[in-house]
């Protein structure tokens, strides 16, 4: 208990850290002095620091640390529920699902494939329900195959071949849209935590904090799962409807972030393995908080890199995967010596 | 006194549409406070009897009844009271400790969030120290050698507090020493602890040195049941395998070579 109390204060530690180097650095040099001004509400000598801070940096924060809790608490259920370390959002293809979901509604409302998440409520929502039933069907497709294909392994190589297939539909789709749709949708591709506008804010917020509240309510039957479906059941958990809870969570989680954000590789695979590496446990009532901060942590640091190239802003998605490739590399060779794996 | 009887029970598992039957109909008893162990060759209905005992198989007719009442007809979470189960099923909870693996034996009392009382520790505790690995309270399961991995899984079933525990071949992959310990132990609950224990195994030489009852499965799907000692002198000994040549020498207690 001594180690969770110190993870969970420096996770902390650092979340704060990260968000006071996110307001202070960016794209334009804002002296900190200034930042603290325009934070505490005092004018500031210059009015375009004021919208960078208020509107670009502070939104950015905020969406960077859900969106990375999300994803890492998405990738945390999919791996219990499938019994299977290396699973995640992206890797299982809900992520891809998620975004040819808002492809096709973007399609359907006879706009172009690009704004993701037009101005309207009305289309704004429709791209959300888009996002939504996109990872809905990934994650039935999973479910049917996990019958058949026992072997994880297998699974994830389904999850990517599912995430192919939607990838091509996207392709296709694009094909048929305008220039500036199509244009749109790579910058989409890229991955960004800085589309979230203050006033989609509390409409992102609320789902995702709804969402992460929820898994909280889940510890209980993941740690039974940790035994398999035939002990879960035996602990008196009912493994086909706690599945479906779960995925449905996962749904939610991962489709909101891609809708708001672009498919986001990696996080969800990775903070799950920071938070089990650094706490020592798969006991998710640690395991749970760790990895909700973790995720917020890393997001966080992919932010503040993405913001701070040399030559303008460097795609999340150029980041992601160089945090996270070496850690799933460190984890798969050494999982003889990894007590989770055993 | 019988916790658990079946009624007419035919069990079997469904294959390309069709209902298989494998044995039937069955009338058992499993009684508190005796250890009863099942004993056929491979594929004779083993598993899939336990499975349907555990409600892991719907029966394909008949009923099983514990403390009177179909078992199919309570929630998962009433079942989970009556019978705790140990298989051979991988587990991925090497990342647990011991402490937190036992712990899991108390879901089946505890609310929502899973929260453990006082009590429900004292109870943890005890398990552990029944089955003689309170040693490795602190400790990684994946840090257990197989036997202690199944004593680790025996506490959590006896955390469980259920009149009866069922174990799917619970000494497999285990050496002769930790087989004997485990089969001890589990003769230990059913005398002291007054549970009904019952236990499918190959390892015939140890359970018939220890089973108070035998449910012995032969070659042609019968299952001849009753107190061990009165079974091992009954011909149906001989008829277990399909092998020829094979016969039970109620002497030594095992099965030796007859041409």
């Amino acid at each position: 208990m001594r180690r969770y109390g110190i993870i969970m204060t420096s996770l902390l530690v650092a979340l704060l850290l990260l968000a006071v180097a996110c307001l202070l650095f960016g794209s334009v040099a804002i002296p900190a002095t200034d930042v603290l001004d325009i934070l505490l509400g005092r004018s500031s000598a210059n009015r375009a620091w004021e919208i960078i801070v208020l509107h670009s940096r502070l939104p950015m924060i905020v969406t960077a640390a859900l969106a990375g809790a999300a994803l890492a608490v998405s990738g945390l259920l999919l791996q219990t529920t499938f019994n299977n370390p290396l699973a995640g959002p992206s890797i299982l293809g809900v992520s891809t699902g998620a975004g040819l979901g808002v492809a096709i509604v973007m399609l359907a409302m006879g706009g172009t494939l690009g704004g993701f998440l037009g101005d309207s409520l009305g289309s704004y929502l429709a791209t959300l329900v888009g996002a939504l039933l996109g990872a809905g069907v990934v994650l039935a497709i999973l479910i049917v195959m996990a019958q058949w294909v026992r072997s994880s392994t297998m699974l994830l190589i389904v999850g990517v071949l599912v995430s192919y297939l939607a990838s091509s539909v996207i392709s296709l789709l694009n094909s048929v849209a305008s220039e500036e749709g199509v244009h749109n949708y790579v910058a989409w591709g890229f991955g960004n935590f800085s589309g979230v506008s203050s006033e989609q804010m509390p409409l992102f917020a609320a789902l995702i904090l709804v969402a992460l509240a929820a898994s909280t309510l889940m510890v209980k039957p993941l740690n039974a799962l940790l035994l398999g479906t035939r002990y879960a059941e035996n602990l008196g958990v009912n493994t086909h409807r706690v599945r479906q809870l779960l995925l449905v969570i996962t749904g939610v989680l991962t489709a909101v972030v891609t809708a708001y954000c672009g498919p986001i590789g990696f996080l969800g695979l990775v903070v799950p393995h920071i938070a089990r590496l650094s706490l020592a446990t798969a006991n998710h009532s640690r395991l749970l908080p760790a990895t909700m901060l973790a995720g917020a942590d890393v997001a966080l640091l992919c932010a503040l890199l993405s913001v701070n190239g040399p030559h303008g802003v460097i795609p999340l998605n150029a980041i992601t995967p160089v945090i996270g490739v070496p850690i799933i590399l460190y984890v798969i060779i050494n999982r003889k010596k990894i007590q989770y794996f055993n | 006194m019988s916790i658990l009887i079946t009624d007419g029970l035919h069990v079997g598992y469904r294959h390309n549409k069709k209902q298989v039957t494998l044995l039937g109909p069955l009338n058992l008893r499993l009684s508190a406070g005796r250890l009863a162990v099942l004993i056929g060759q491979n594929g004779a209905g083993k598993s899939t009897l336990i499975r349907t005992l555990t409600c892991a198989l719907p029966p394909v007719a008949g009923r099983v009844l514990v403390a009177g009442e179909n078992v199919r007809e309570q929630s998962q979470r009433e079942r989970s009271r009556l019978i705790a189960l140990v298989s051979t099923e991988r587990i991925q909870a090497g990342g647990l400790t011991v402490t937190e693996l036992v712990s899991l034996g108390r879901q089946p009392h505890t609310d929502f969030l899973g929260r453990l009382s006082d009590e429900d520790h004292q109870i943890v505790m005890e398990a552990m120290s029944d089955v003689g690995i309170m040693h490795k309270a602190e400790s990684y399961v994946a840090s257990l050698s197989d036997g202690e991995r199944q004593k680790a899984m025996i506490a959590r079933a006896l955390a469980q507090q259920t009149p009866i525990i069922i174990l799917d071949e619970p000494t497999a992959f285990l050496d002769v020493a930790s087989r004997i310990e485990t089969m001890q132990l589990l003769a230990k609950l059913a005398h002291e602890g007054g549970k009904a224990v019952l236990l499918s195994t190959h390892d015939l030489a140890q359970s018939l040195r220890q089973a108070d009852d035998l449910w012995l499965i032969t070659r042609d799907r019968e299952v001849v049941t009753g107190a061990t000692a009165d079974v091992i002198h009954t011909a149906a000994m001989n008829d277990l395998f399909t092998t020829p040549h094979i016969a039970f020498n109620p002497t030594i207690l095992d099965y030796q070579w007859r041409d």
